[in-house]
């Protein structure tokens, strides 16, 4: 019982975390600051939410696969975010900056 | 009753990203978009299968998605970092 309010706790944390991630994605002005706030609440909500989950009907063997989710893509989502935000700087995105802060040293 | 919320929360979140993917500036941030839809589609079918009752089919789908969704984002990274996005 217990550990199914706990599980509750996770999960509810793990979707606030997934949804301010996607309205992060919408609100941040250009592309290396929206992938900033994609990847890293995208990251903590899928482990909270997983390891909610995992809880959710007691420790069994379908909460190791979980876990095993977890790790993968704690490891693969910073890889692919990583990737993208290179490919980007590669072709000459230029970061975004407030009005008359700097404009040539990139 | 709470699985239920939380799924519909989670399928909310999962339809914003796509407003970015339709209006992005540049093709990167539709990539980003489309990468984060697949994080939370991994959470969401997660959460299906909890609601299902049929948790231990629903999770080999999950662990297929996840490693389709890192394939499928890197690939397109490198692809664009020689291109740029545009018609070669």
């Amino acid at each position: 019982m217990i550990l199914q309010l706990i599980a509750k706790i996770l999960l509810a944390a793990g979707t606030a975390f997934l949804l301010l991630g996607s309205i992060g994605v919408n609100r941040f002005p250009d592309f290396y600051a929206r992938a900033h706030a994609a990847t890293k609440p995208d990251t903590l909500g899928l482990g909270l939410c997983m390891l909610g989950l995992a809880l959710y009907d007691g420790i069994t063997l379908d909460s190791g696969k979980l876990l095993l989710i977890v790790l993968f893509v704690w490891m693969a989502n910073p890889a692919a975010s990583h990737a993208l935000g290179r490919a980007a700087i590669d072709w000459g995105l230029v970061p975004w900056v407030r009005k008359g802060e700097r404009q040539d040293d990139r | 009753m709470f699985l239920s919320i939380i799924t519909t929360l989670v399928a909310i979140a999962l339809i914003l990203p796509f407003y970015r993917v339709l209006k992005g500036p540049t093709v990167y941030d539709r990539m980003m978009g489309v990468s984060v839809a697949g994080t939370k589609t991994v959470v969401l079918i997660c959460l299906v299968g909890f609601v299902y009752g049929r948790i231990n089919m629903f999770i080999d789908i999950a662990i297929a998605y996840a490693m389709l969704n890192l394939l499928g984002a890197i690939v397109v990274a490198k692809y664009l970092q020689r291109t740029g996005g545009e018609p070669e």
